[in-house]
């Protein structure tokens, strides 16, 4: 049968400019471009082709581009390209279709249909320029009321307060694990983050021994294959994290495969070299919510109390009672991860299909954490699709206390968004264990990139406080009267709990 | 923009309301006429034990609703019509009519007592101002009132005969308003049991701190955002018992680079009271001053965007938008001073004034 199967991309290469140098060869990892040294002609193959860019880049004499391939099949509104490609890929393999970063469906975004409000007149908006703009975020259980020693000018506080992180900025790292990025990428993020005063997750596959100097801007993670897990693993990082689900695969667990577990990996996962490493769909020790709170007390005792642990579930469709059911079985913080959420290997019928915006999940969190009286238990921390200083805002706005970012932290780094972290063979080094391509991060340079993202977020969220007339984020926390939808049903409204602009 | 001023005498005795009157007319220009009001303290020295409640009735119909509720909840004492004269300004849109009315003794103990019948109250004017159409609870405190309407200061003074009335602490308010509409119900004082509010401003955190106070049972239903600074204080003070200091180092917190150079013990007890209570923190511009049955306290926001002099003299303590409205009723000043952004100024019966310096 033939395979009428056309490409995603074409290369094109400009002949005249080509000087034969033989970069593309060597910068490729997928092997697109090939020069036949004897007959001394260039075959590209475009069907390989993920518009990395690598090449283009990298290319001396810029002699390359790639451009999305002008041979379609006829069009067609249901039967899709991308649905056609599906079916034949299938037809031809019997396997699940294999993918990475986040949802691709063109679901209506809610962040881009909320608008901020700004001051004018009765209000005056606030230069941080010139005035003090603060955006600390204390995240972990706060007490319900505080008790104090008073006397005089004298204050001496009596109520003791439960372990917090401080964030200076309130954007953290999101969860990546060692294994499924490499370590020069873990390194840039957690150099920013202890320069910019937050924090980065270790994801799944422990904590290299390169980033103990970093251990104190650290989250560790407990998820369902407790790769790494050990008493000086927890004691280390400054919170610990258990992941029962994410954004991009709810319900379903992860693969890392055995070629990719290289003996450093081996190591910090505590596996052996060369092994899958599985993490089931759920934890085989949590199949309640009376499990969950065992495991969060487990991992405090173990810590004596003095870390926060926080629970990340992917948001679904039940989303407020489960995250009201984790704050009360002992979380100091639950993590929301939306659909959008970004992976480095997800099958695609899960990353399409499953899950809700994380805009409605924080929405509908919050208000029931209020409704219960408990919301000052838990912080609320929101992640899954957070592009912008302006997401950010919105988020906090519609009631979380700070977010994660993954897919804009690497993007940060170099990554280009071509989906292909699960090959193992990202051209930029980041989503690969090669030793090859992970040179091509430079954890130095990836270090100053994150950690100006972070302050130029930064920067932006004090000029939107600034145009909100506010000058701490936390009048921002669920001030959603300063948020309007434009082009948003009624029941849309009701569950972010935001009015209609003009409203 | 709009005007407040405050009246505390230190030593408790009463004066008409003439002086407040005054100072509220000296600010004419701050006001637009669509609210004015007055609160006065110590003015039923006769039913001092009973809780006052000021009540606008839209109609009849509203007033036997909130009658018949009344009845089953509490005893009332004594209830009349609010003197009142007529005024060409302000159109007699609502029935005004007072009730003083006792908590029936269901309790064990003095303390618990004490403690529920405020909650009863607080419970029973949520309910009159949640769920009967047309009634309006304007005061709920013992041996205080609030008298507000549409329309300027020295109009509702007319209309109300405020000047008949002496109390230990007056505060009034002048409104010019921008965010909602101007209502009766929406004229400042805003008062919950004793707590009474004066503000000018803008609430730019009211999002944040209505659903803070709604996690802790309270109903921010008066179209308004001032309502929450009442409410905080009830909460902070009242429910939590914290100082009025603490409530104020809670509410116009000094900023995290202040607190980080505060010596221990005191940088935990900031860090402790602003962690805990991020979303009781008053943002956006305003002034307030805020009375209960023995004190008054002035505060402005953490960067002093609206105005607020204090003074005092031998026997009274001032607070006002303008100074000329002081300078207007008191020849012998002994000081007066502009409190700094977040400071609040603390006047109490028979203590001297004093500016808390927490920034």
């Amino acid at each position: 049968m033939v395979r009428n199967f056309p490409p995603e991309f074409v290369v094109r290469v400009d002949r005249e400019a080509c000087i034969n140098c033989l970069r593309c060869v060597r910068e490729c990892p997928f092997g697109v471009h090939e020069y036949d040294r004897e007959k001394k002609t260039w075959k590209r193959h475009h069907e390989k082709c993920v518009a990395c860019l690598r090449c283009a880049y990298m290319c001396p004499t810029q002699a390359i581009s790639i451009e999305r391939s002008p041979m379609e099949y006829a069009p067609h509104p249901v039967w899709t390209n991308r649905v056609r490609k599906d079916i034949k890929t299938q037809a031809e393999t019997g396997a699940v279709i294999l993918t990475a970063m986040g949802n691709e469906l063109p679901y209506p975004s809610y962040f881009d249909r909320l608008v901020l409000d700004a001051c004018q007149v009765t209000n005056p908006s606030i230069d941080p320029l010139r005035e003090p703009m603060e955006l600390r975020t204390y995240i972990g259980r706060k007490p319900e009321k505080v008790e104090l020693e008073e006397e005089d000018s004298s204050i001496r506080l009596r109520t003791k307060i439960a372990p917090n992180l401080k964030l200076e900025t309130p954007i953290m790292f999101a969860h990546m694990s060692y294994g499924s990025i490499s370590i020069e990428a873990h390194l840039s993020m957690a150099r920013a983050a202890k320069e910019v005063g937050t924090y980065m997750g270790t994801g799944e596959g422990g904590m290299h021994v390169e980033l103990y100097p970093y251990a104190d801007h650290i989250i560790t993670q407990v998820a369902s294959g407790r790769f790494a897990v050990h008493e000086e693993y927890l004691k280390r990082g400054a919170a610990i994290e258990i992941k029962i689900g994410q954004g991009a695969k709810p319900g379903i667990g992860g693969h890392l495969p055995g070629k990719k577990v290289t003996e450093e990996i081996s190591q910090t996962r505590m596996i052996p070299e060369g092994s899958d490493a599985i993490s089931p769909a759920p934890h085989h020790d949590i199949y309640s919510i009376e499990d969950l709170s065992r495991l969060i007390y487990a991992l405090k005792e173990a810590t004596r109390y003095k870390k926060p642990v926080f629970v990340k579930i992917a948001a679904v469709h039940n989303v407020a009672p489960i995250a009201v059911g984790i704050i009360r079985a002992g979380a100091d913080a639950v993590v929301l991860d939306g659909f959008r959420a970004g992976t480095g290997a997800a099958p695609q019928v899960h990353r399409d299909h499953h899950g809700i915006p994380i805009e409605a999940a924080i929405a509908s969190v919050d208000r029931r954490l209020r409704e219960e009286g408990i919301r000052h238990w838990g912080s609320i921390i929101a992640s899954g699709g957070i592009r912008s200083s302006a997401d950010v805002a919105k988020a906090i706005a519609l009631g979380a206390d700070a977010v994660y970012i993954g897919t804009a932290a690497l993007i940060a780094l170099g990554c280009t968004v071509c989906k292909k972290c699960y090959t193992g063979r990202c051209a930029w080094g980041i989503a690969t264990q090669d030793p090859e391509l992970r040179k091509r991060l430079d954890p130095e340079e990836g270090a100053r990139r994150a950690a100006n993202l972070l302050r130029a977020w930064s920067h932006e969220l004090k000029e939107i406080l600034g145009a909100l007339g506010l000058n701490s984020i936390e009048s921002l926390r669920s001030n959603r009267d300063r948020l309007r939808g434009v082009g948003l049903t009624e029941p849309e409204l009701r569950v972010l709990g935001v009015k209609p602009a003009g409203e | 923009m709009c005007g407040l001023g405050g009246i505390l005498n230190r030593y408790g005795e009463r004066m008409s309301g003439r002086e407040i009157i005054r100072m509220s007319c000296m600010m004419r220009d701050r006001y637009d006429g669509r609210g004015g009001g007055f609160a006065g303290y110590g003015i039923y020295p006769r039913y001092a034990e009973y809780y006052a409640l000021h009540l606008f009735f839209r109609d009849e119909l509203a007033k036997e609703r909130t009658e018949e509720l009344l009845k089953d909840r509490v005893a009332i004492i004594k209830d009349e019509r609010i003197p009142m004269r007529r005024v060409k300004e302000i159109p007699q849109e609502n029935i005004v009519w007072r009730y003083f009315v006792e908590v029936p003794h269901r309790f064990s103990n003095r303390r618990e007592y004490l403690e529920k019948e405020e909650d009863y109250i607080t419970e029973l004017v949520f309910t009159i101002n949640d769920c009967i159409d047309g009634a309006f609870v304007a005061s709920s405190g013992k041996n205080m009132g609030v008298f507000k309407a549409t329309g300027m200061p020295d109009a509702v003074a007319e209309m109300y005969r405020v000047e008949k009335y002496r109390a230990y602490c007056w505060i009034t308010h002048g409104r010019f308003p921008t965010n909602t509409p101007g209502w009766w119900g929406g004229a400042h004082p805003f008062n919950l049991l004793d707590w009474s509010v004066v503000h000018n401003g803008e609430i730019s955190s009211y999002g944040t701190n209505k659903r803070y106070l709604e996690a802790h049972g309270y109903k921010c239903r008066l179209l308004t955002d001032t309502e929450v600074v009442a409410y905080l204080f009830d909460l902070l003070v009242r429910k939590q018992g914290l100082s009025l200091r603490s409530a104020a180092i809670a509410l116009t917190p000094p900023f995290w680079k202040q607190i980080e150079r505060m010596p221990e013990p005191k940088r935990s007890a900031f860090t402790a009271l602003r962690m805990t209570y991020s979303q009781a923190m008053l943002n956006g511009p305003f002034a307030v001053i805020i009375t209960n049955r023995d004190t008054m306290v002035g505060l402005n926001d953490r960067i002093k965007l609206r105005p607020l002099i204090a003074a005092s003299s031998d026997d009274c303590v001032y607070l006002a938008s303008e100074e000329a409205a002081i300078r207007e009723v008191e020849e012998n000043i002994n000081r007066l001073w502009a409190p700094r952004a977040g400071n609040p100024v603390i006047a109490r019966l028979d203590e001297e004034v004093r500016e808390e310096v927490i920034h």
